[in-house]
């Protein structure tokens, strides 16, 4: 079976990466190949990466609070890459209030921060194609 | 005692920084861990037991809430707020596209412009930001890192400018970008010209403003992105000698600008093992200057330090236990001699903190001074025979990874390839995996969890109409500033940059000419380049 192949990002300026680095290493204990992208991603460079690299996953960690701005400029993008039947997840510092506006911008999956590696891990398997 | 030696019933005990811990502590675990060789009196050499002989009895720690967001006008009042209540410095977030170099009205500003920090632009953000704020009374720290050698210069001249002495001028900038290449990632240039930028503020304000300190170097964010507390205080020191060394290889004597030295540590976990750590670092470091840089004054083997922050140790669930978590961590850096605290908030596991938990914050540090007897005497623990013997293995295990850093060709190598980037992000997996699993307890979060509503948090606003209308400033500033003035600013900025030579004063005569943080980054960065991450994990 294909490795199911996620294409992790901090988008915008935020510097706090050691969430999406634990987050990183988690996938790749479960199998998956993980691109990590490092800091201070513009969405136009995360559209452009997972599609070159053919990704099944888009996910994206935010912890400093512009994650409806970045999404709502990412999802044009990913969907003009040709990317609307990839998963779209993210996660971080992810207020209660805004995860159904992230749903509706193409979000599915929603991973505060306190959420648990192993659920991650496992939405991604249950629903990447 | 070793582990096998331990009665069955009694569970192994190891600290985060890897020492065992036994049961029982004595005089002989003391002797047993080199004696009391370098414990000496408060405010002698080795200055284990605190820097200053009657340290709080003769001045309490300063109080400095970590503070700043929306514009320069919102942070202003909040800043007067805070001193009303009785803080008594300021400690000032800036968003983060000021914290990379850009203008509020850069593309890649879109979203961030007063979100984490208050944004600034021009030396006009300043005078608005400060206005009203006695510089002598309260002293100002910024939280400021890639973008410091700007930041600094507006500070120098607003102060200036508002008719103080720089001289006499007291304040301190955080401008440890090591420790950003490790963690919190507001880096702007390479590792080099990075370092150079450290060093130019260092001789700088030597120089020319002698009570300021440009550096406050960070165990903190090591921390936060993984490290344990022996490696957070080894890394530090490993970090701050690089830069004394840029500064010594130009020929300024250390003792002209080691004392302005000042460093910054996180403080969460267990409460022994933490005294323990700022007792043993405040000896080794203490050592480091004497022994190997030759320092003569105390002041320049002085560890002078901020701490309470302990974001790590915070809890998304259950987040009002932060605020005993909070009076925990006040607790550990009182017992440690800190001189300032800045004082972590309930809800930043959250957002960035409403006014109501910084007051909260604020009351338990003033507590300790006025009703726990924290400020009656100089370092309460000291004789702990636990405590000691504590110390005594922190200082080995510090000098150990300092030792290993040096082995394996120096911190500056290690940073700029990715080394310790690496090391502690592996560390912090192992740490969440150990949570998650149970080996590591946490409470609320891997025992003791409740099915009760979290309490609701009030979150900051984020304003769109607040980053328009810091555009137009700048767009009005840009308009009636004197153009020419600025252009021949900005070129001597180049100029310098290319040259070699000290870039302060040419950043200073920019920011008065009210060059903006932006323009003055990018003409350094087509000189320097920008820094390309090593993604490393």
């Amino acid at each position: 079976m294909k490795k199911i192949k996620v294409v992790l990002a901090k988008p915008g300026l935020d510097g706090h990466d050691q969430g999406a680095k634990v987050v990183a290493r988690a996938m790749m204990d479960a199998g998956f190949e993980v691109i990590y992208t490092g800091l201070r991603q513009t969405p136009e460079a995360i559209a452009r990466i997972a599609l070159d690299e053919d990704a099944d996953v888009v996910a994206l960690s935010s912890m400093a609070g512009s994650h409806l701005p970045v999404c709502r400029k990412l999802r044009p993008l990913l969907e003009q890459a040709g990317l609307s039947d990839k998963l779209w997840i993210i996660g971080g510092n992810l207020p209660e209030r805004d995860h159904a506006e992230l749903r509706a911008l193409g979000f599915k999956g929603i991973f505060p921060s306190s959420s648990r590696l192993e659920d991650i891990v496992n939405y991604i398997r249950a629903n990447a194609s | 005692m070793k582990p096998k030696d331990l009665p069955k019933e009694v569970r192994p005990v190891v600290n985060e920084s890897g020492i065992e811990v036994k049961p029982l502590y004595t005089a002989a675990d003391v002797a047993a861990s080199g004696g009391e060789a370098l414990i000496g009196a408060p405010g002698e050499y080795p200055f284990t037991r605190g820097i200053h002989a009657l340290m709080y009895r003769k001045q309490p720690f300063t109080m400095r809430q970590y503070t700043g967001f929306g514009n320069a006008a919102d942070t202003n009042k909040r800043f007067h707020y805070l001193i009303a209540n009785g803080q008594t410095g300021l400690n000032v977030a800036f968003d983060l596209p000021t914290q990379c170099g850009l203008d509020s009205d850069d593309p890649l500003a879109d979203g961030e412009v007063g979100r984490v920090g208050m944004a600034v632009d021009t030396l006009r953000d300043f005078e608005i930001a400060f206005d009203g704020v006695d510089l002598e009374r309260i002293t100002v720290s910024l939280t400021i890192n890639g973008a410091a050698a700007v930041l600094i210069a507006m500070y120098l001249a607003m102060a200036e400018k508002r008719g103080y002495d720089l001289g006499k001028l007291r304040g301190t900038a955080q401008n440890d970008i090591l420790k950003e290449f490790i963690g919190r990632g507001t880096w702007v240039y390479p590792v080099q010209p990075s370092i150079r930028l450290v060093g130019d503020t260092i001789e700088y304000c030597a120089r020319h403003a002698p009570k300021y300190s440009p550096v406050s170097v960070c165990g903190y964010h090591i921390r936060e992105s993984g490290a344990d507390p022996a490696q957070e205080m080894a890394y530090a020191f490993c970090i701050a000698r690089a830069y004394a060394d840029e500064v010594i290889r130009r020929g300024l004597p250390v003792d002209e600008f080691a004392g302005r030295l000042s460093f910054n540590f996180n403080c969460f976990g267990s409460i022994f093992e933490q005294v323990a750590k700022f007792r043993a670092g405040r000896s080794l470091w203490a050592k480091i200057m004497k022994d190997q840089y030759g320092a003569t004054k105390p002041g320049s083997m002085w560890v002078r330090m901020i701490a309470g922050g302990g974001g790590g140790g915070l809890t998304y669930e259950q987040p009002e236990l932060n605020i005993v978590r909070g009076a925990y961590y006040a607790l550990i850096c009182a017992l440690a001699g800190t001189q300032t605290m800045a004082l972590c908030c309930y809800d930043e596991a959250y957002t960035i903190p409403s006014e109501y938990a910084q007051r909260i914050s604020l009351r338990t540090m003033q507590m300790l001074i006025e009703e726990m007897g924290l400020a009656d005497t100089a370092d309460p623990l000291g004789g702990s025979y636990y405590v000691e013997t504590l110390t005594n293995q922190m200082r080995a295990r510090m000098e150990a990874i300092m030792a290993e850093v040096d082995a394996q060709g120096g911190i500056v190598k290690l940073v700029a390839e990715g080394t310790i980037q690496a090391k502690v992000s592996a560390q912090a997996y192992r740490r969440q995996r150990d949570i998650e699993e149970g080996r590591f307890r946490k409470v609320g979060v891997n025992c003791y969890r409740t099915e009760d509503k979290t309490p609701q948090m009030e979150f900051h606003p984020y304003r769109d109409d607040d980053a328009r209308a810091q555009c137009e400033a700048l767009d009005r500033m840009r308009a009636e500033r004197d153009g020419p003035r600025v252009q021949a600013a900005l070129a001597r900025v180049e100029a310098d940059a290319r040259s070699g030579a000290n870039l302060m004063p040419a950043i200073m005569e920019a920011v008065k000419a009210y060059a903006s943080v932006g323009e003055i980054t990018k003409v350094l960065v087509g000189v320097f380049g920008r820094f390309r991450e090593p993604v490393r994990f």
